[in-house]
């Protein structure tokens, strides 16, 4: 192999319950200072459990070593370019992880005493400013818990403020190459859904749209730059077009990388947008989560925003209540907390030059790429990419392969995949962001690959099919997992136990 | 770089945007500071919390021990910086480690199926109403009063737009459990689910075998609540209940001033296609192993747009991920004693207070403060740096006069002499 790969050993794991032992144990608890009592006598007979069947009994160095074995089976950004376009995987500074464990931030109880919480409110508090200054809007809500969950906050606001100009309106236009988070959402708040189709450029139609807004159009969800990687050249006027028809722009900010220190939302016309803090202000994606999908708006939606708000007093930082037209709340307590501690502290680290430096490196990473893969793979949209480019299989499915071989391919070569058929309006989509993390010699590796796959395709396109063919788990049956649920272990397990 | 892609200036890179979109201004944030300040700051912060203080806070967020491999597990690149594992062949790690989690989630609340996580209890609240209307076909969902407050306030927030009407049960106000005469009176045929929350805000188990009857009886759903998992470590599993959710975040998660917690959702096989969220399941490779992938993906927003189950996109992998260490280090014996600790020591602080329900109770309860005021006894703690009980004032008024005290293995019997000492004042 070349480049980044050699074979190595994986090891074999069991699932927990299949190594678990009666009578084995990893934990230790201090002896009780007060009487023992007996939880059938507590609790009554009938509310008192006898024991959790099945539950595993394994010791502490059997416990570490699965789930080190089990991390062995992963990949991560700590090995290596992730380059999954809109998902923005980069660095997760490791200074992050320590700071949001210190101990009056990590043990603060929501509840304690605001008096003894101001250190905790001050990191909402800062937070909140510089995320307003990056977007240019005038106020941020931190409760959201993820993107989606931010998009559900913001379009929930869009409603309120319309109800109080005393019609709610009924659809919210999306375009084509929108999330898929989009869509649902707007259903979520009883809005219908209408699609908007892109130009030629992959851009919004401006005349296609002003057909469709009318005086039934509560908003238009974007993303910009959009999820061809390319920044709505008519942004202004779109926002404009929106707003004389009496609708609202929300903007996804899952892109955000593309802009911060360059250009701002709330600049060129955005009402209300969310940012995904595990996308743009590197808090660690974990496998799926936890995110935090702070929202930023304007002056006429700050109204309604959940509470808790901050708000300075005499005695210092205190949560209001007293918000008679807030949509209410959205998440218990304030929201993700240590994700903003996290949030906080990369912006600190990089500072206003900083950031707008990673934002051009971001940009220079995806172009590098894109000029690297323009010989092999066929580039649809040629207008000027920002942040991550997208390419189409087309070439290559000529000869039977398409994105998802490519990309299970890419997997022998060291890398993550590209996002897999997204957007829709590419025609089998390969979606590349790089971000501003990786080096010169990372990104050359992935072009050699990607080129080298090109080849494979031209001369033994069977090969790449087969892919990947040197990970400890080859291709996936994914269909028969969906055609026959197993969802979780029984002591009769229905699927023998093979190789491990 | 730039000579490669023929440029001779980063500028150069965005020169293509319209003029009028662009900053033209430095941010107005300071330039970056070096890893030590960073520390300093955040430690500065720090301080002006409660830290080296004594809680009896629960109320939804509990202080628990924290076993060490938690951390070691979760600190690991390959969990912390991966992504969904939507390319099964190189993220069957983090799948078997959703593969258990849902297993020993099921193992605990006696359903057969639980999703990879929700965003916390509180939002995991609204997609058991929701579920439940798919389910029955029906609008109407009947929820305890006697449920966390903030979680029913998010359930009304997520219901107004969903054609879901939401009445609320009072509680019995000597046992301090869901007053089933209630419950039976505001029962009908549109009744989609009736939630309540065991142990529930007051710390008091509820009667969910008779609300569970009760429901049935009409055609609607059981859901049941819960906030303190730990309990589930000696409480009988609500195996009567339809749809089980709460809130993980006792399982290694420290209180963090609210979040990221881990929230559930778990329910009986034959719901399995209404459950929200992400699912991982079992399957085999070309090669014949066993592997481990996302499933049941057209219940979801990607696929089905907005006709999806849910609009959620993330779990909440690595909070899970701790949870599902925090389960295997405690395992079968241990969840059992760290659960008799509690209730050992919550009996012990009770015993010298004046409880305001009778009903019984896990590791928290309801004290009323007779003659002084749960401010005056919280100003005396203070003094001592313990923060005493919630004031359950804020959220209902009738209790005014009332504390909700937690006592979890963490507190000492010192602490404990402190409370009885104070409500003594």
């Amino acid at each position: 192999m070349p480049g980044k790969t050699r074979n190595n050993i994986s090891q074999n794991e069991p699932l927990l319950f299949e190594i678990s032992h009666p009578g084995k144990r990893a934990y230790q608890l201090p002896e009780l200072d007060v009487p023992l009592v007996d939880p059938g006598e507590a609790l009554g007979a009938g509310n008192a459990r006898q024991e959790i069947a099945d539950f595993p009994e394994v010791s502490e160095i059997e416990a570490i070593r699965h789930f080190t074995r089990l991390s062995t089976w992963n990949y991560a950004i700590d090995l290596g370019l992730f380059p999954l376009g809109s998902c923005t995987m980069k660095y997760n500074p490791r200074i992050n992880e320590l700071v949001a464990r210190t101990e009056g931030l990590a043990w603060a109880h929501p509840y304690q005493p605001e008096a003894l919480a101001q250190g905790a409110m001050q990191v909402m508090t800062n937070l909140e400013a510089a995320l307003a200054e990056i977007t240019g809007m005038d106020a941020v809500t931190l409760e959201p818990a993820a993107g989606a969950h931010g998009e559900l906050t913001g379009v929930l606001l869009i409603r309120a403020l319309l109800e109080t100009r005393g019609n709610p309106r009924k659809k919210v236009i999306i375009p084509d190459s929108a999330h898929g988070t989009n869509p649902a959402t707007a259903a979520m708040a009883g809005y219908e859904v209408e699609n908007l189709k892109s130009n030629a450029k992959g851009m919004m139609d401006l005349e296609a749209l002003s057909r469709v807004a009318d005086e039934n159009t509560a908003a238009l969800m974007i993303t910009n730059p959009n999820t061809i990687g390319i920044f709505e050249e008519e942004i202004v006027k779109v926002c404009q077009l929106m707003h004389s028809r009496g609708g609202l722009v929300y903007m996804d900010g899952a892109n955000m990388n593309a802009l911060v220190g360059i250009a701002r939302p709330g600049d060129f016309g955005i009402d209300v947008m969310h940012l995904n803090l595990h996308k743009t202000f590197s808090t660690p994606h974990g496998g799926g989560g936890p995110g935090s999908g702070a929202v930023a708006v304007k002056k006429h939606l700050e109204p309604f925003l959940p509470v808790p708000r901050l708000k300075r007093t005499g005695e210092g930082l205190s949560f209001d209540y007293d918000r008679p037209q807030s949509i209410g709340k959205v998440r218990a307590y304030y929201g993700n907390f240590g994700v903003l501690i996290r949030a906080l502290a990369y912006i600190l680290a990089h500072g206003g030059p900083g950031l707008k430096q990673a934002t051009l490196d971001a940009l220079l990473n995806a172009n590098y790429i894109r000029k690297g893969l323009e010989p092999f793979f066929d580039l649809p949209f040629k207008s000027p990419s920002m942040h991550e480019c997208v390419f189409s299989d087309s070439r290559q499915a000529r000869r039977g392969v398409k994105t998802m071989d490519i990309a299970k391919r890419l997997i022998d070569y060291g890398f993550h995949p590209y996002t897999v058929a997204f957007p829709l309006v590419v025609q089998g989509a390969m979606m590349i962001e790089p971000t501003e993390t990786e080096s010169r010699q990372e990104l050359d590796l992935f072009i050699e690959a990607m080129s080298a796959i090109a080849k494979e395709i031209e001369e033994d396109p069977q090969f790449v099919l087969k892919a990947p063919h040197h990970t400890r788990t080859s291709r996936v049956d994914e269909v028969m997992a969906a055609r026959r649920p197993v969802l979780r272990w029984r002591r009769q397990a229905p699927v023998s136990i093979a190789a491990d | 770089m730039l000579a490669a892609i023929g440029l001779e200036s980063q500028d150069q890179l965005y020169a293509h945007l319209p003029k009028d979109v662009l900053l033209g201004r430095p941010l107005d944030l300071a330039p970056g500071v070096s890893e030590y300040e960073i520390t300093a700051y955040f430690r500065e912060l720090a301080s002006r919390c409660a830290p080296g203080y004594a809680s009896f806070l629960g109320a939804g967020v509990y202080a628990h021990y924290r076993p060490v491999l938690c951390d070691v597990v979760v600190s690991r690149g390959e969990f912390l910086t991966s992504y969904t594992p939507y390319q099964p062949e190189m993220a069957q790690g983090t799948l078997a480690a959703i593969f258990e989690f849902q297993t020993m989630v099921c193992q605990l609340t006696g359903m057969d199926v639980a999703n990879a996580s929700m965003y916390d209890g509180s939002t995991a609240t609204p997609e058991v109403a929701l579920m439940a209307a798919r389910i029955t076909k029906r609008e109407k969902v009947l929820i305890a009063r006697s449920v966390h407050p903030e979680y029913r306030t998010v359930l009304r927030t997520y219901s107004r737009y969903e054609g879901i009407t939401i009445e609320e049960i009072a509680y019995d106000p000597a046992t301090g459990q869901m007053d089933l005469a209630d419950l039976d009176a505001k029962l009908d045929s549109d009744t989609a689910a009736v939630i309540l929350q065991s142990p529930n805000f007051f710390g008091v188990l509820e009667n969910w075998k008779q609300a569970a009857a009760l429901a049935h009886g009409k055609g609607a759903l059981l859901g049941y609540l819960f906030t303190e998992a730990v309990s589930l470590g000696i409480v009988d599993p609500p195996v009567d209940a339809d749809i089980v959710a709460g809130e993980l975040q006792s399982f290694a998660h420290p209180p963090s001033f609210g979040g990221p917690f881990a929230g559930i959702i778990a329910t009986r096989e034959k719901y399995m296609r209404q459950i929200p969220g992400r699912l991982a399941g079992q399957t085999v490779d070309s090669n014949g192993n066993r592997a481990f992938c996302l499933t049941l993906s057209t219940r979801e927003q990607h696929i089905r747009r907005e006709k999806a189950t849910s609009n959620i996109c993330t779990n909440q992998a690595l909070i899970a991920l701790m949870a599902t260490v925090f389960m295997t280090v405690y395992g079968r014996e241990g969840l059992r004693e760290l659960a008799i600790q509690n209730l050992s020591k919550a009996r012990y602080l009770a015993n010298g207070l004046e409880r305001r329900f009778s009903g019984s109770f896990f590791n928290e309860f309801v004290a009323k403060t007779g003659s002084s005021s749960p401010e005056k006894v919280n100003e005396s703690l203070l003094e001592n740096k313990i923060i005493g009980g919630l004031p359950l004032r804020r959220f209902y008024p009738e209790l005014a006069d009332c504390v909700l005290l937690c006592a979890t293995e963490m507190i000492r019997r010192e602490h404990m002499d402190r409370v009885h000492q104070a409500f003594q004042l």
